[in-house]
């Protein structure tokens, strides 16, 4: 039997580069191989991974696993599976991280049922256990209400992790580390899906995950309208974004891409202001890292107010025209 | 081209019920007796996607879940608004499962129910979130899986799937059998009929135990789980809001605008 030993990252690139949740999980990765006094690797896939590499590198990877392949340059599960399954056996990690992204959601469970493992999902915090070595995997369940820890004895241990949980290392271009080119055949007769077309939806204007500031609706707003009224207007005035839980979503009254929540967003800028949003924890899960959090909710026991700093109670109809109105006289002044 | 579909499908505690209601006793969640039991969210979507290839290219579905003491009105729902046939697999070997022993059961009935184009899934549980039985399910018959799916259809023997990604959608072609795992934007399940209800109320799940898809209860449930549960826990978190008041709400919304100013927030 192989041993286990070192940490792998799966990484991710956005637009070429060495996208943001890769850096996380590198900042974690070094934690835990400088704890287990082992190594810390990175898997890139894609069509072109060199300067991601030497990014990772600067990250904190002692070893940049390098696969370069055109079929790789848009993610496709039958694809990229194989090439990280091989990867794996190759090296035989003790530990795989994940970001539990649009890719990772996707691929971890595909690689864990195929290696014969467990892989614990949208992990929010990560250690290992000094007595056994285990890595002790905290996950929140029951839509926030609770959180999990797991444990698990099979080997690799793997993990999602989720989007701005843990902490990049500073940037070091300095740092020492070995790109490793590697080749994988991939069998495109066992890839059965066929991407026909990729379309952008993306309103255009400042993206919800850089906003500094999220003016966010919920079920509470009672139609798509204010959404584009009293919301924008707010969020106009502040620089900021307009978001939105889950209901307005899925009722059709803004585009999924607003919905912030488990299932959705994961946002944490400076000010997040929730108007007319219960709170639930589905949707906490999405917002619970702003820096601050400011709450309008007619419910003076709507539980938004237990995650707030500052809170007003009352119809959002009344309120948020009287606060915008004297925002705007205050940041004029 | 009629399609046959199996929709997986799960009993959880009505996951909207206020956040207060969820107690975790000795490492275990409860809910008190009025909290009722619902089938998830996305497990519903997911009934509403195979409804709608039903309504169109016609088929059969059957839903199937796994658990143990359903409650019969809640899971009929899935024959209510419209499949043809329940499968329950229902035994106390069942239960405290994990994502594995889940899917491993789940894969044995699909294999034992035989025929089926599609098998769809909801993205998540709404109990224990962890996103991966669809998967397993189609790691274990070998066949592809699409996730994330907001759309489904069906056109020259094939699924046509929009799958949603971070900042839109692509449009995916998958060969069949195949699993399709769905998310929200595929449209509210439809409200049962009356028709509906009644027709549900004379009909009989099959009810399966471990024996029956061969598998042994020593290792299914709680028994066949790959990863271990060391601890469930609710972390205290105690609220520090400032409630900003004043004479109406909207001199309360100024003040705060005030507040906000003088705290630097803003």
């Amino acid at each position: 039997m192989a041993e286990y030993k070192g940490i792998l990252v799966c990484g991710e690139l956005a637009d070429g580069k060495l996208a943001s949740i890769t850096t996380e999980l590198l900042g974690c990765g070094r934690k835990l191989a400088d704890e287990l006094k082992e190594e810390l690797s990175c898997l890139l896939a894609s069509d072109a991974v060199s300067a991601a590499a030497k990014e990772a590198i600067a990250f904190g990877a002692d070893k940049v696993y390098a696969v370069e392949h055109p079929t790789l340059k848009e993610y496709q599960a039958d694809s990229y599976t194989q090439v990280v399954e091989k990867v794996v056996k190759d090296i035989s990690p003790r530990v795989i991280l994940i970001g539990q992204t649009s890719v990772g959601r996707d691929m971890a469970p595909r690689l864990a049922f195929r290696l014969g493992t467990s892989v614990t999902t949208d992990c929010l915090n990560l250690s290992v256990d000094p007595a056994t070595k285990l890595l002790v995997q905290t996950r929140p369940v029951y839509g926030g209400n609770a959180q999990a820890v797991f444990t698990s004895q099979l080997m690799p241990q793997m993990v999602t992790v989720r989007a701005k949980t843990m902490s990049p290392l500073e940037r070091d271009a300095s740092r020492k580390g070995e790109v490793i080119p590697t080749e994988v055949d991939i069998d495109t007769s066992k890839v059965r899906t066929k991407i026909l077309e990729t379309v952008k939806e993306e309103a255009v204007g400042i993206k919800l995950e850089d906003a500094p500031v999220i003016v966010s609706g919920g079920r509470g707003m009672g139609g798509p309208q204010p959404f584009q009224t009293v919301l924008k207007e707010l969020a106009d005035l502040l620089h900021g974004a307009v978001g939105a839980s889950r209901p307005p979503a899925d009722n059709g009254w803004v585009p999924e891409h607003l919905h912030i929540g488990l299932t959705g967003k994961i946002v944490a800028p400076d000010i997040y202001i929730a108007i007319a949003i219960s709170g639930a924890s589905q949707h906490t899960a999405g917002c619970s890292g702003s820096k601050h959090i400011i709450a309008i909710n007619k419910d003076p026991e709507a539980n938004i107010f237990r995650e707030a700093e500052f809170g007003v109670v009352g119809k959002y109809e009344e309120v948020v025209p009287a606060f915008t109105s004297k925002l705007k006289e205050l940041l004029a002044g | 081209m009629p399609v046959n579909m199996i929709v997986c499908c799960k009993q959880v505690p009505d996951p909207e019920a206020p956040p207060s209601v969820f107690k975790v006793v000795n490492n275990k969640m409860t809910v008190p007796p009025e909290v009722k039991p619902v089938i998830g969210q996305y497990e519903e979507f997911a009934l509403e996607a195979a409804l709608k290839i039903k309504d169109t290219a016609g088929g059969k579905i059957t839903a199937l879940s796994l658990g143990n003491n359903f409650v019969r009105d809640v899971i009929k729902k899935a024959l209510a608004v419209g499949a043809d046939e329940l499968v329950l697999l229902e035994d106390k070997a069942f239960e405290d499962g994990d994502s594995w022993s889940t899917a491993d059961a789940l894969a044995a009935a699909v294999k034992k129910i035989g025929t089926y184009d599609i098998i769809f899934c909801g993205r998540q549980s709404s109990d224990w979130d962890a996103g991966q039985v669809g998967l397993g399910i189609a790691e274990i018959l070998g066949i592809p899986a699409v996730t994330l799916a907001r759309k489904a259809g069906i056109s020259d023997g094939k699924a046509k799937v929009e799958r949603v990604i971070p900042d839109g959608y692509q449009v995916i072609e998958v060969t069949l059998p195949a699993v399709i795992v769905v998310t929200s934007g595929i449209g509210a399940l439809r409200y049962a009929t009356l028709k509906g209800i009644m027709a549900a109320a004379k009909k009989q799940p099959v009810v399966w135990k471990p024996a029956d898809i061969g598998l042994e209860p020593s290792k299914t449930g709680a028994a066949g789980r790959r990863s271990k549960l060391d601890k469930l826990f609710q972390p205290v978190k105690e609220s520090k809001c400032e409630i900003i008041e004043g004479e109406t709400v909207a001199e309360a919304g100024a003040k705060l605008a005030v507040r906000l100013r003088e705290a630097k927030l803003l």
